[in-house]
């Protein structure tokens, strides 16, 4: 009895066995076992930020290219990407460590509303819609679309002056939220030596005395700082100057001479009277 | 029993407080601004500029591209400046401002009330001259009419559709114009079908608005080809493809066009426009509008000359009640609501409806609870909260597997939802990024 | 906002005024004429249960969703009080205080709220409560007072048993269909009373709160499926009037089916449902151990809902 029930268990047991062997030698699939390990030093936050779907593919990419060039996982940095080079017996790639900025400052005092918008909260929705709450047509909607964006907790809307703020600590320049924002209002930026970097808050191109009127700290396009920057690191086009994070030398000086105070300049140790603009908190990791 | 679309469909207070009141013109304003994009496809590219003396029907600009229309000057006078407007859309676009100066026409539009019934123009002469004329699609859609009655190659247009229905509660400005230019519109119609080759024409009316189906029956009479048909009263029947349905019973597959089934639509009022247009040389430049709402002292329809602002409309109509809380360009259901009252008309403008704080403010959204009374309701036969739940996870691939694309965008979702839940907002934004996908994959 | 600005919104501008408490209210009215006549045949006790349910499922209902969820509680919407009518309907009019309370917290905590509250649920919350409570306290659950005129009686009263075990214990006893029509039966408060509870479907069509769909088909499964039983054996199996008027069916096919959340979306989704909760609940009764079959039933094609909605897509304009 008991050994009936033995063989024809064990018997089960075999012709499983069997074919599972079978099964696993005939559908089995190479990969390089080297994606395993590049994964495993990835953040896997699968967060997109290098292009990729997921680090998953970011991983196989990195195997399956010849240099490292190009790929850049910007949450792990350089030194994740030092971890993966030597995975591969290759060179990192370079890359400056860049950090997500808002670029409106039209905050609530600054910037009057005309009407009150009554849809669905979603800044995609709204800009499907109209213009915006108040004048300005290029300005943040505040119902946080970035925030929803963000997987890393970095970026949330500042109550009092109904914008979003990027934690700089957290924040991975990742790019979801400037995807997410229907005004590309936010950028990628150079972060710049000890998170210092001078930018310009606003993208509102229409004419000087229109973008006045819809909001107090918009940029009008005098061109006052194109004169002051000494490194013409600065470009006025359409009513709206843009510094190019490259080519600025952050001497300040157009900071100054801004007449509407759109030109902000974040984490430089108070000159002799801190500007009224900056709201962000100085970063003292570094 | 009366015909009617066979899929979902809803039935809102009608609220036409401005049925049966005449139309009455509206006396010109001392500016008028004529935005450059009226209609649907590229806007107009402007040919007059700072300074020029135009006169009523002088052309302010020429389409701009295939799918465009020509606009016209709707007053005579100087053209003040061409800068950047808020329109109904809601965003900064160009647009011609005018002086107003006297009120003189060009000379060779017919402004005499003579009424002419023959027209011996071929199809091609009367679609150029419709081109010329810069004339919409008037029901609101504003599509170029010339577009339409120009099918591709290989379709064959079987019957033309008059839609008549004017779904929208509140509105009665097609209505309006039927009781008082019956004639005009049937040689309108008449027109039309010379210029697409068919012989036979159905207007559709919903049965709300018995005296127009007396009168136009009775009208039908001395026109070849025209047949009147009841429709039962359901919004969204002046959706293209709910009428077509309506009234051939056959239903426009998905992504196809109208003609496919053998079927061109065509507005009431954009007969009337084609029949002024055609017999008296008169370009699209004025219209009739609705101006109604609950609080408005006096609703009535005004003949109002294009780029009048909206302002001026509401205080012939008594003024903006107080506790205003929205206007809306069109009607309650898929008309937009305008961020301030000097938003000047233009061709799609059917009405102006003011509501009430209390009537415009949403109210709070809570959980789905899955009563289906959205899939009930739907006219394309969709899942609005499945949609609504894709687009909010960004799943665009499901969202055009579930025909997100077909959605018309007419609002019974959101109407009917107890929850309150805010379905076509979703799903209109789902729509938009699926059609940017596709688009982008077929280029 | 308290300014004069305008509202700018996406249309649709107007909305139909329907709301959730609407519907949920509407519910409890057509669910009165049910409570009537469970109040005249079982009196005291029915009150108790009824009144006792209501307030443990409204009192859990506030409390898990102000203190555990932290949010304002929608209690107002009608929802909890249905579940706890829907739950009391379900139980014998002799079940004491304290089984009641472990009912409603069975109904609203897991039932409703571990899912995330109304909408989110995919089990209907009172057949949860009632199915916890009939595999926890069998011997409660299944004895029911004999019906009579206004009792004043509670825990004490006669007890008796109801239609579907005398079908399959003793046939002579088994009431007539008038008695099954008016109620004068055993069983549950709110299953007794084929009239009321046909009037509160009435109701619910008038007010287009729900559609026929639901319970017509599973009305007629059972109808169809016992009527063969009973054609092939009468001598072992009722014949179907007596299976429609007698235990949970009307009940359950008017008031539990019927159930927004956690029914199919679609028409043809809805009589996929309905017909898969006549069969289970036909060859529950007829092959089953238990005499009852329809809150298992119920429950069974409730986890088949979100399969049906996947599967089951509206009819598409223009087909495709």
């Amino acid at each position: 009895m008991i050994l009936i029930a033995i063989i024809s268990l064990g018997g089960i047991g075999a012709i499983g066995a069997g074919f599972l062997y079978a099964a696993s030698k005939k559908f089995e699939v190479y990969e390089d076992p080297r994606i395993a390990e590049i994964q495993d030093v990835l953040p896997n936050a699968n967060c997109g930020g290098c292009g990729y779907p997921g680090c998953p593919s970011f991983a196989t990419a990195c195997v399956n290219a010849d240099t490292l060039d190009g790929l850049f996982c910007p949450v792990g940095g350089k030194d994740t990407m030092a971890r993966v080079a030597s995975i591969m017996g290759m060179e990192a790639g370079g890359a400056d460590p860049m950090i997500a900025v808002v670029r409106c400052n039209g905050t609530c005092s600054a910037r009057p509303h005309l009407n009150n918008y009554d849809g669905a909260k979603s800044c995609a929705i709204a800009a499907s819609l109209y213009g915006g709450e108040t004048g300005c047509s290029f300005g943040c909607y505040s119902y946080g679309d970035c925030v929803a964006s963000c997987g890393f907790d970095a970026i949330r809307i500042n109550p009092e002056t109904r914008l979003p703020e990027v934690i700089e600590d957290k924040c991975t320049s990742c790019g979801a939220c400037v995807k997410a924002c229907p005004k590309n209002i936010i950028e990628l930026r150079k972060k710049g030596p000890k998170s210092r970097r001078v930018f310009v808050s606003c993208i509102n191109k229409d004419k000087g005395g229109v973008a006045r009127k819809a909001c107090a700290n918009a940029c009008i396009g005098c061109g006052k700082c194109v004169k002051e920057c000494p490194f013409e690191s600065i470009t006025l086009n359409d009513n709206l100057a843009y510094i190019d994070y490259m080519k600025c030398r952050l001497c300040r000086k157009c900071v100054g001479v801004c007449p509407t105070g759109a030109i902000h300049e974040l984490n430089f140790p108070p000159k002799k009277e801190k500007p009224a603009e900056v709201t962000e908190k100085t970063n003292q990791k570094q | 029993m009366l015909r009617t679309f066979r899929i979902g469909g809803i039935h809102p207070p009608e609220n036409k407080f401005s049925a049966g009141k005449k139309i009455t013109p509206l006396d010109l304003p001392a500016q008028v601004i004529i935005p450059l994009g009226q209609h649907i496809g590229a806007p107009a590219k402007a040919v007059v500029k700072k300074g020029d003396t135009v006169k009523v029907g002088t052309l302010l600009a020429q389409a701009g591209g295939f799918v465009s229309a020509n606009i016209h000057s709707s007053v005579s006078g100087k053209v003040n400046k061409i800068d950047q407007v808020i329109d109904a859309s809601g965003y900064k676009k160009p647009a011609i401002f005018i002086d107003v100066d006297g009120d003189e026409w060009e000379e060779s539009i017919d402004r005499s009330e003579r009424y002419i019934k023959d027209c011996n123009l071929s199809s091609k002469e009367i679609i150029t001259k419709i081109a010329d004329a810069g004339i919409v699609g008037l029901g609101g859609a504003t599509f170029p009419t010339q577009v339409k009655l120009s099918p591709p190659p290989g379709s064959k247009a079987e019957v033309l559709i008059i839609n008549a229905v004017e779904c929208e509660p509140y509105l009665t400005s097609d209505h309006s114009l039927m009781m008082e230019k019956g004639k005009e519109i049937m040689t309108g119609v008449t027109i039309l079908m010379q210029a697409i080759h068919v012989t036979k024409a159905v207007i559709g009316i919903e049965n709300n608005k018995p005296d127009a189906i007396n009168y136009f029956n009775e009208l039908a009479r001395e026109y070849k080809g025209i047949e009147i048909m009841p429709l039962k009263v359901q919004y969204p029947q002046g959706g293209e493809k709910q009428l077509i349905d309506a009234v051939m019973r056959r239903q426009v597959k998905s992504g196809a066009l109208p003609i496919s089934e053998g079927a061109v639509v065509q507005n009431v009022g954009t007969a009337f426009a084609v029949y002024e247009a055609v017999q008296k040389n008169k370009p699209l430049v004025e219209r009739v509008v609705t101006v109604t709402g609950k609080g408005v002292a006096n609703p009535c329809n005004l003949l109002v000359r294009i780029g009048t602002p909206i302002s001026k409309l509401i205080e012939a109509a008594g003024g903006i009640p107080e506790n205003t809380g929205k206007i809306i360009g069109g009607g309650p259901m898929m008309g937009k609501a305008l961020v301030s009252a000097d938003v000047p008309v233009t061709k799609g403008s059917s009405g102006i409806l003011i509501l009430s704080k209390e009537e415009a403010k949403r109210k709070p959204v809570y959980d789905c609870i899955r009563c289906a009374k959205c899939v009930n309701v739907c006219p394309m036969g969709l899942n609005p909260t499945f949609l609504m739940n894709l687009t909010e996870f960004l799943d665009w691939e499901a969202a055009e597997k579930n025909n997100i694309v077909d959605c018309i965008e007419c609002g019974s979702c959101s109407y009917t939802c107890p929850a309150n839940r805010p379905l076509l907002d979703h799903i209109r934004l789902g729509k938009g990024k699926v059609m940017g996908i596709i688009r982008a994959r077929k280029s | 906002m308290e300014n004069n600005n305008l509202y700018v919104s996406p249309s649709p501008h107007i909305h139909s005024g329907d709301s959730i408490s609407k519907n949920m209210y509407g519910v409890l009215i057509a669910l009165i004429p049910s409570l009537l006549v469970s109040l005249y045949f079982f009196g005291l006790g029915a009150l108790i249960v009824t009144v006792t349910s209501v307030a443990a499922c409204l009192i859990f209902e506030f409390v898990i969703q102000k203190f555990l969820f932290k949010k304002e509680p929608t209690l107002w919407d009608g929802s909890a009080a249905i579940t706890g009518v829907l739950l009391a309907f379900n139980l014998p009019s002799n079940l004491p205080v304290w089984i009641i309370l472990i009912g409603a917290l069975a109904a609203i905590g897991i039932g409703k709220m571990s899912f995330g509250g109304l909408g989110n649920n995919i089990f209907n919350p009172a057949l949860v409560g009632r199915v916890f409570l009939l595999i926890s306290f069998p011997a409660q659950m299944t004895t029911w007072p004999v019906p009579g005129k206004f009792p004043m009686t509670y825990l004490d009263g006669e007890t008796g048993a109801t239609v579907l075990s005398l079908i399959q214990w003793n046939r002579e006893a088994v009431p007539s269909h008038v008695q099954m029509l008016t109620g004068d039966m055993g069983g549950s408060l709110g299953e007794v009373g084929a009239i009321a509870l046909l009037l509160g479907l009435a109701y619910m069509l008038f007010r287009k709160i729900i559609t026929w769909h639901i319970p017509v088909y599973l009305i007629g499964t059972v109808a169809v499926f016992t009527g063969i039983m009973h054609g092939v054996n009468p001598e072992k199996y009722a014949d179907p009037l007596t299976h429609i008027l007698s235990g949970g069916l009307l009940l359950g096919a008017i008031f539990m089916a019927t159930d927004y959340v956690t029914s199919p979306l679609t028409r043809t989704g809805m009589i996929i449902y309905a017909i898969g909760i006549g069969l289970l609940t036909s060859v529950i009764r007829l092959f089953g151990a238990y005499p009852e079959g329809m809150s298992f039933a119920i429950l069974i094609m409730n986890a088949f809902t979100p399969l049906i909605n996947s599967y089951v897509k509206p009819k598409h304009f223009g087909g495709k």
